[in-house]
């Protein structure tokens, strides 16, 4: 759950946060480049140098893969409860109101319909800036009712996952999305309607124990850190340090978990042809 | 194997002993009036006691080694009981247990996940934490059980799933996801019983079902409360406060609508008399396959995916 360590640079005051650092220039984390932000855009949130992928949120997903204009969000403003009064170090209802004051998102997902290359979807984002991308009830339901839209106007499904996991303050509520959303996933699949997952970094915990990894078509980013258990816990567990690329993209699709690993300049195209071939 | 006992158990566990003690006295001296008044105060101590237990003292006692388990249940309660393995694709894992048997005068299949009760037997059951073949192997019964129409019931008892390298490799998240998927569609009826821990992703792999019942003393979450301790804490010491936030008792869940159903344990907890934890499960559960074995497949799948998308508290 690496979003605890996250440091005070990445709290900007206020409107649409982006996971990327603010300022004009940031640092890379896999060359120590120093890139501009411009650049940066220019080359989809990715090092020209050695291609690492900065974390983007749900806005770049959108502007990236739909064509101009044609998303049209569902369950915006759905948000959190707190249904168990939850306390650690901190209240839960507070973490959510601040989160969405330093954000500017409601929860962890965001879900609509648009178009990519002229073909009609429902896509489905999700943003690990929000309390780490954690899965909720309102996750659940977001996604529940995605692929109920789906579902009902037979369009493809694309879920972009990138979370560590079930949200630990909604206890067993989280862990019963889990089994929500894979149940209509199947109602889906038993209709015939395709659905992409696109795994990006990282796709952890419950988020890949369900819907992540239930895709007819498995896609993920180049360098994604795709598994059940988290690195830290696994290297716990077997008491020595964990081979280079483990649980990365490349050696997902090595084990046979993954379809396509793509760079994220690729998606959109990757993404439009695989919809052809299957909806057409 | 020396008995565990927990710190609350042990006034009650003193007390039984002191009437154990008098009771091989009781033919020669006049103290059966005496024995018949510690028996009353040390009912009236365990009633106390137990209906005052914290969230913490629960997780303890879901996870005393004299619990029953899996296998415990399934010779308990079943008759003809042929024990099936393996995933045919990898290996069989000795972490979840599966097989036919009859209860009563159906045939069902029992999946859950087995314990071991002693170091050895816990290295060869791998502490109850499956790998994914594991929960190939369950989905392979089930979807044999739905072939031959035959009502499934799983038992849940784990830490959770198996945090290993060769488990990720093999695709833990994948088994674990397949099994929801097609848990929530098989069409014959599901119980769902919770013996034990129900540690997150790993129990609810093999969690999906048309009732979900628990037992008084079993705990079920999105986490174990020591690793929510330590990742909420950042410390292993704040459990006892992790198990109060989390809500995990059977009593919260029902609450929640997480479960149907609390099977009530026998005085002092199932691992003091497995013979009544077994015999009202069996009753239980006879109960519960009479109504859903009455409600067509297509039904029984409808309301099932309706159950788990009631699950969740939201505004909008
Ligand atoms: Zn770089």
């Amino acid at each position: 759950m690496s979003w605890f360590r996250r440091s005070k640079e990445n709290i900007s005051t206020a409107g649409q946060k982006k996971d990327i650092p603010d300022g004009q220039w940031t640092k890379c984390e896999g060359c120590s480049d120093i890139i501009h932000r411009k650049q940066l855009e220019q080359n989809y949130f990715t090092c020209l140098k050695c291609g690492h992928h900065f974390r983007i949120g749900s806005r770049e997903y959108f502007e990236l893969l739909l064509d101009p204009k044609t998303f049209k969000e569902m369950d915006a403003k759905m948000r959190s409860v707190d249904p168990l009064n939850f306390v650690d170090t901190k209240r839960y209802s507070d973490r959510i109101k601040d989160t969405i004051k330093k954000t500017g998102l409601y929860d962890a997902v965001r879900t609509g319909t648009g178009e990519i290359n002229g073909i009609p979807i429902v896509i489905v984002c999700m943003d690990f800036a929000f309390i780490g991308g954690s899965m909720g009830s309102v996750v659940g339901e977001k996604i529940a009712r995605a692929i109920d839209r789906a579902l009902k106007k037979k369009l493809p499904l694309i879920i972009i996952s990138a979370s560590g996991g079930a949200r630990m303050m909604e206890a067993a509520y989280s862990l019963m999305q889990l089994a929500k959303t894979s149940a209509k996933l199947a109602q889906l699949s038993d209709a015939g309607i395709p659905y992409i997952s696109v795994m990006t970094d990282p796709t952890t915990g419950g988020v890949t124990a369900s819907y992540a990894m239930l895709g007819d078509i498995h896609i993920a980013e180049q360098g994604s850190l795709i598994g059940f258990a988290g690195p830290r816990v696994i290297k716990q567990t077997i008491g020595r340090d964990l081979p280079k690329g483990f649980q990365r993209a490349e050696f997902l699709q090595e084990k046979g978990f993954i379809d396509i690993v793509v760079h994220r300049k690729d998606l959109k195209e990757t993404i439009t042809k695989v919809l052809r071939l299957l909806t057409d | 194997m020396a008995k565990l006992i927990l710190d609350f158990e042990k006034p009650i566990i003193e007390l039984e002993q002191k009437i154990e003690e008098m009771r091989k006295y009781e033919d020669n001296l006049d103290i059966a009036g005496e024995i018949r008044t510690l028996e009353k105060k040390v009912d009236q101590l365990r009633d106390t006691i137990f209906s005052n237990l914290t969230r913490w003292q629960r997780v303890q006692l879901a996870r005393h080694p004299d619990r029953p388990y899996t296998l415990d249940y399934i010779h308990m309660m079943l008759d003809d009981f042929v024990e099936l393995h393996g995933d045919r694709h990898f290996g069989d894992d000795k972490a979840i247990v599966g097989g036919f048997g009859r209860l009563g005068e159906d045939t069902v299949l029992v999946v859950g996940h087995q314990k071991g009760r002693d170091t050895k037997s816990n290295v060869y059951r791998n502490f109850g934490m499956p790998n994914p073949e594991g929960y190939r192997k369950a989905l392979r019964l089930m979807q044999l059980a739905a072939k031959f129409r035959r009502p499934i019931i799983t038992m849940l008892d784990t830490p959770g799933a198996y945090p290993g390298m060769e488990a990720e490799e093999r695709g833990q998240a994948e088994a674990i996801a397949r099994n929801l998927f097609e848990m929530s569609h098989l069409p014959v009826p599901i119980i769902v019983v919770i013996i034990g821990e129900g540690a997150s992703g790993g129990a609810l792999g093999i969690g999906v079902g048309d009732r979900v019942l628990m037992f008084e003393n079993a705990w079920y979450s999105v986490i174990a409360p020591e690793s929510c301790s330590s990742i909420l804490w950042r410390s292993w010491d704040y459990k006892e406060q992790a198990a109060e936030a989390l809500k995990l008792s059977a009593s919260d869940l029902l609450e929640q609508g997480i479960i149907d159903r609390i099977i009530p344990e026998p005085p002092g907890g199932a691992h003091r008399n497995h013979a009544a934890a077994g015999e009202t499960l069996k009753k239980i559960l006879l109960e519960e396959l009479k109504v859903l074995k009455k409600i067509k497949p297509e039904k029984l799948v409808e309301k099932r995916v309706e159950k788990f998308c009631k699950m969740g508290r939201w505004e909008e």
